[in-house]
């Protein structure tokens, strides 16, 4: 296991699905400018990248793990946007990152009962 | 605000300004559609507003501005009425040439953005909060 802290994984993983937020959010305010690029994060690198940067205490930025998205047809204005590809993805990440805060809130609870001594 | 390092409300709520610029745009269009004029010079013409992306370094986000509004579409149409008030001397008028179903097709698509912009906000606002509220 890289990461033996009191939380896990669940730590870099909410900074990770905090940072894609940001990206997708940037994609959906891009839908209508001609020429804009679609990213996306993959997830497995940018989990690493956050994890190793939160133990060697540098800096969690996800930028090494962004990719330009692939659009299922080419538009003619250069803008690979494509809402309902983006608004997917926003929505899984929007309920993974909730998922992610009731793990961390369960952690939080059961630490807090075994101190309490309940 | 140029110098800060963009946040997701920012983002979104910028792009909800640029859309609410393209909204309005197209309202002057649809007002002016078929708006008659002396002269070719003076007729109205259609107005777009150019999107040009602004990526912020710092946060790696990227958000969206209106860089200019520009005269777009067709020549206004020449034509024949001499009893206009407002011919000219040959007995001509100039018709502004709005593509009023260009201009409604935008509209529709405008405010799909919009909403999408709006939506964005909201569930980064909901998880925001539930961050908050961690541990209690």
């Amino acid at each position: 296991m890289p990461n033996e802290g009191l939380f896990g994984v669940h730590g870099a993983a909410l900074e990770v699905r905090s940072q894609r937020m940001g990206v997708l959010a940037s994609n959906i305010a891009n839908a209508s400018t001609p020429g804009f690029k679609a990213q996306d994060v993959d997830f497995h690198t940018a989990l690493a990248a956050v994890e190793n940067a939160t133990n060697t205490g540098g800096d969690v930025s996800i930028k090494g793990a962004l990719q330009y998205r692939v659009p299922s047809q080419p538009s003619l204005d250069g803008n690979t946007v494509e809402l309902s590809t983006e608004q997917t993805a926003f929505a899984e990440n929007a309920v993974a990152y909730q998922t992610t805060l009731s793990f961390l809130n369960g952690r939080i609870g059961q630490i807090t009962r075994a101190l309490k001594g309940e | 605000m140029a110098d800060q390092p963009l946040t997701i409300f920012q983002v979104a709520g910028r792009a909800m300004s640029a859309q609410l610029v393209r909204m309005n745009t197209t309202a002057s269009n649809l007002a002016n559609a078929g708006s008659v004029a002396t002269s070719a010079d003076t007729a109205y013409r259609t107005i777009k507003p150019v999107f040009r992306t602004q990526f912020d370094k710092a946060t790696g986000l990227a958000t969206v501005n209106v860089e200019s509004i520009v005269q777009a579409g067709e020549t206004p149409n020449k034509r024949y009425d001499p009893s206009h008030p407002l011919a000219d001397k040959d007995g001509n008028v100039w018709e502004s040439a709005v593509d009023e179903t260009r201009e409604l097709v935008d509209m529709m698509e405008t405010a799909r953005s919009y909403q999408n912009n709006v939506e964005v906000m909201q569930t980064a606002k909901s998880l925001i909060l539930d961050t908050l509220k961690m541990g209690r």
